[in-house]
């Protein structure tokens, strides 16, 4: 259920108006996002935490010769406007100059978009989230598992005004239902359905596919850390990609070195492409970043070449471009980020994949990953519900869990085949989405795994 | 206020609640990042709202709002019963909370310097003589520096007659110094990774970390990195240093006595535990120098309060003592299903979120071996590792794997060749089984950790640990292929 106050957007962009007519002096930028959420929580299979949120904030950017200062509120009354705005003012008269600031995006007026939003989201409320939450419950119950997990529908509203003319908003959802389903003999299985249609998330599909996974997963033995040929489901490419867009398809940190991305240099396999697209709407779209500028697609990996970076206005003006619409919002010291990645499907069906393994790990999904070596691209992190160890093409036993520390491109570089079907994937800390098939990957280095329990 | 707090508890009532909880949370917060000399960023924040919280037949709901108004609070309260009501329909084990007594009265953060009061100019001082240390050494390709400041007020009330109100301030900063060249990325930062200190202070935390001071030497650092050879791989004697020996503890201690992840509450996101509630009293987690406790009235710590969210007190309880396992982090929901009262960690990141149990202060106790340079001192071969850079570990808290910024090779007792990229790893009591010297009083920190992540919706708590450097036995260094 949302506050549809807060998603008129005539309304927010004549508060956004009133925002900008009271700044004095230099460029101008206001951006409102109104949010209304919520999340069901289930553990020990029933629900255990529910939550309703209803926020919505206004930030405002002002800049002046290369000065700048930035303030948000949730306080969205006269006096907070101008509270928002003298705080903004106070600190870009004081700030130091900084002769690199860019200007803020040129632009015009659009009307609102709403290509990523549907209204059984909208009108989700905690009946409905209950009733898939207990779907997934129910699959579990009937194989004697404990489900754990959790369903959120949201709606946002971003709208965003500057002072050269930009005008835009948006209206998106998500919809999102995540389960953990275990045994008490340590068999675990995941999955999760991601779509802006609350009315496409199945709880009791969910349920079963994690269900089924963990019924396999159950009596799972150890296997001696090393490198294998690996299939990666999408749950773990998706991972990949997270952190890929983190540390890689910026165009910040490519211009300070820290990325392996070099444009028109073979960073990855000839098989393998991405991109970014905020308009796809077999992913989770959203048009327009957080500086208002409308956004492209961008070929980030073509034919396993580097073929291009996402931009805001900041990296677009040092790099002589023009923004690709991945903006953050203001200050943003991060830099740009790719949030609606896309990988290409091969022809390889599921079965072929793991046939395709004599001796190797099939993998369902990644946990707690973190950069190692964020310009050689090292990740580490753990499988996690369930890994399986392949002989021969078939499925032998479940094995514990397994730590990797392995390149990201040289494992890109070594892609033996692709399935043919892609899946839309939420990450697991962050908001970006991904549609990525799994890969077959002929080397992937495990460097550890978990304890049974306790010492051992 | 109280027309609020007034109006929100007797809807609840009306609405069916057994009981019902009402935070009302006002935070500002101010962030200032210098960057290659110039101004990149300031930012002024502030949000205000009000969550209610509340049982019905067993089973809990949450609503928020970021209107503060009577009719609103009146309103939330209502949905947050019917949320409850939801819940309800799949609950199995009714909520039962401990008899925690209503709690009364003000808390407020020791502050001698207001940071708010502090002037921008003063704070863009501090950071641009930072920088211009770090652009004294060639070969820095990036120089940062930031400060960071807040003030809370909260206001929490609940349908059994607690009444509390609190003004956490929270002030810290750090810089960090990068060299590139074409294979390689080496940062150094200072006083610690991933954005520097937080305590709960006023402005004088900042000056006392004397950020210009330690400019040049994180600098030069980073650039001798560049050229230093690979971190060795092998099992080795390993000494760290007292920032990375707390986010040790954060992640192979403080998460799994979370006595909410040990019972399955947040299996489907953060994890489990190994600690297991049988292993309570039962379970030797460390060497006999292991000592750990919780600590929410330590001085300038993070994880420092007058009450937690549910109203009990801030009090220091002992979770590791002379290696053994002793206590969890509780909440007044979970500590009944271990026979206890709960020990105050359940906190929420703000007005829209609901209470968790999360770390208060969590930290090392010190030991008797000296200062930093002792432990090395007395180390015949290994290696010192300082200032985190990588963390990882698996869900039920065992599996690990840290990387550090910088270490350096210990040969007869003395610092030798400098190392880059390095990382360890290990299996959680294991490691803190081979631990057989922790440095003394005088080399303890307590350091801030304002980027904890749990739950869902994610909160971004802000928990502190204390520690000293310490040694470990027999660690697997260098882990991976280079």
């Amino acid at each position: 259920m949302v506050n549809g106050a807060q998603h008129d957007p005539e309304a927010a962009r004549r508060l956004l108006a009133k925002t900008l007519s009271s700044v004095r002096g230099g460029e101008a930028e206001a951006l409102y996002m109104a949010r209304d959420f919520g999340l069901t929580r289930f553990a020990n299979s029933q629900i255990h935490q529910n939550v309703i949120e209803h926020d919505a904030t206004v930030r405002v950017r002002l800049t002046d010769d290369g000065r700048t200062g930035v303030a948000s509120t949730n306080r969205l009354d006269n006096e907070g406007l101008r509270d928002v705005v003298a705080r903004a003012v106070a600190i870009r008269d004081r700030a130091a100059r900084n002769p690199d600031a860019a200007p803020l995006p040129d632009g015009g007026s659009t009307p609102h978009a709403t290509l990523g939003s549907a209204e059984a989201t909208t009108t989700a409320d905690p009946s409905t989230r209950a009733q898939e939450a207990k779907a997934v419950i129910a699959a579990a119950d009937g194989a004697n598992l404990i489900a754990s997990g959790a369903f959120s529908t949201e709606t946002q509203t971003m709208a965003v005004a500057n002072s050269r003319g930009v005008e835009r908003s948006e209206t998106s959802t998500l919809a999102k239902l995540i389960t953990v389903v275990m045994d008490d003999a340590g068999g675990s299985g995941y999955s999760q359905a991601v779509s802006i249609d609350a009315s496409d998330v199945d709880g009791a599909a969910v349920g079963a596919e994690a269900v089924d996974t963990a019924r396999r997963s159950a009596g799972a033995r150890d296997v001696d850390p090393g490198e294998y040929p690996v299939v990666l489901e999408p749950f773990a490419i998706g991972t990949v990609l997270e952190y890929l867009s983190f540390i890689s398809f910026n165009a910040l940190a490519v211009e300070e070195g820290r990325s392996f991305m070099e444009l028109g240099r073979q960073v990855m396999g000839k098989n393998v492409d991405i991109w970014d697209d905020g308009c796809d709407l077999s992913g989770t779209p959203s048009t327009i970043d957080y500086e208002g500028v409308p956004k492209r697609r961008v070929d980030l990996v073509s034919g396993g070449t580097a073929t291009g970076l996402v931009h805001d206005s900041m990296t677009a003006r040092r790099a002589g471009t023009e923004s690709t619409g991945h903006g953050l919002p203001a200050p943003n010291t991060w830099g740009p980020l790719a949030w609606n990645l896309f990988m290409a499907a091969g022809a390889r069906s599921a079965d072929d994949l793991i046939g395709q393994l004599d001796r190797g790990i099939w993998v369902t999904r990644f946990h707690y990953v973190n950069i190692v070596h964020a310009k050689k691209g090292i990740l580490t992190g753990m499988t996690k519900d369930g890994t399986f160890l392949v002989e021969g093409g078939k499925v032998v036993r479940p094995i514990r869990n397994l730590r990797f520390t392995q390149s990201i491109p040289n494992a890109f570089s070594q892609i033996a085949a692709i399935g043919a079907e892609t899946r839309l994937v939420a990450a697991e800390y962050s908001g970006i989405n991904a549609r990525v098939p799994a890969l077959l990957i002929d080397r992937f280095a495990f460097t550890g795994a978990t304890a049974a329990d306790g010492p051992g | 206020m109280q027309e609020l707090i007034d109006r929100a508890l007797d809807a609840a009532e009306r609405s069916g609640a057994s009981y019902a909880d009402i935070r009302l949370v006002e935070r500002e917060s101010e962030s200032l990042t210098v960057k290659n000399g110039a101004m990149e960023s300031a930012e002024a924040q502030r949000t205000a709202g009000l969550g209610v919280r509340l049982l019905i037949d067993g089973a809990w709901g949450f609503a928020s709002s970021a209107l503060l108004e009577p009719d609103e609070a009146e309103r939330v309260a209502r949905e947050a019963a019917e949320v409850a009501r939801a819940s309800a329909t799949a609950r199995r084990d009714p909520v039962q909370l401990d008899d925690t007594p209503p709690a009364g009265g003000r808390y407020a953060t020791p502050v001698r310097e207001d940071p708010f009061s502090v002037s921008l100019d003063e704070k863009v001082r501090i950071l641009l003589e930072a920088d211009r240390e770090m652009a004294g050494v060639p070969g820095v390709t990036i120089r940062e520096g930031s400060l960071d400041w807040a003030r809370e007020r909260k206001t929490f009330a609940s349908s059994e007659g607690a009444h509390t109100e609190q003004e956490i301030v929270e002030a810290g900063g750090g810089i960090e110094a990068t060299a590139v060249n074409d294979s390689e990325v080496q940062l150094r930062s200072y006083p610690q990774g991933g954005g520097g200190q937080l305590v709960t202070s006023g402005f004088e935390a900042v000056r006392r970390l004397d950020l210009p001071g330690n400019g040049r030497r994180i600098a030069e650092e980073a650039v001798a990195l560049l050229e230093a050879p690979q971190c060795p791989a092998g099992e080795m004697t390993v000494i760290l240093e007292s920032s990375q020996v707390a986010l040790q503890v954060h992640e192979s201690c403080g998460h799994p006595i979370e006595l909410d992840r040990v019972l399955g509450m947040e299996a489907s996101f953060a994890g489990t535990s190994f600690l297991t509630v049988d292993k309570l009293d039962d379970f030797r987690y460390g060497s006999d120098l292991v000592n750990i406790d919780a600590d929410a009235t330590a001085p300038e710590g993070l994880g420092t309060f007058g009450w937690d969210d549910e109203g009990v007190p801030a009090q220091n309880v002992p979770i590791v003592s002379a290696g053994e396992f002793v206590g969890y982090l509780t909440s007044r929901e979970t500590a009944p299903r271990i026979g206890r009262r709960s020990m105050g960690s359940s906190r929420a990141w703000g007005w829209n979120r609901i209470p968790l149990i999360r770390m208060t202060n969590v930290s090392l106790r010190p030991g008797n071996g000296g200062e930093l340079e002792d432990l090395i001192s007395d180390t015949n071969e290994g290696i010192y590792l300082e200032t985190n850079r990588s963390w990882s570990i698996d869900d039920r808290r065992l599996n690990f794997q840290f990387g550090t910024q910088v270490g350096w090779l210990i040969k007869n007792g003395r610092r030798t060749t400098l190392v880059r990229n390095p990382t360890y790893t290990g299996i959680t009591p294991r490691f803190w089984g081979s631990c057989d010297a922790i440095a003394g009083a005088s080399s303890w920190m307590q350091w801030g950790v304002p980027n904890c992540g749990k739950g869902e919706p994610m909160q971004t708590g802000h928990v502190g640990h204390g520690a000293s450097p310490a040694r470990f036995r027999k660690v697997q260094v260098g882990v991976g292929r280079w």
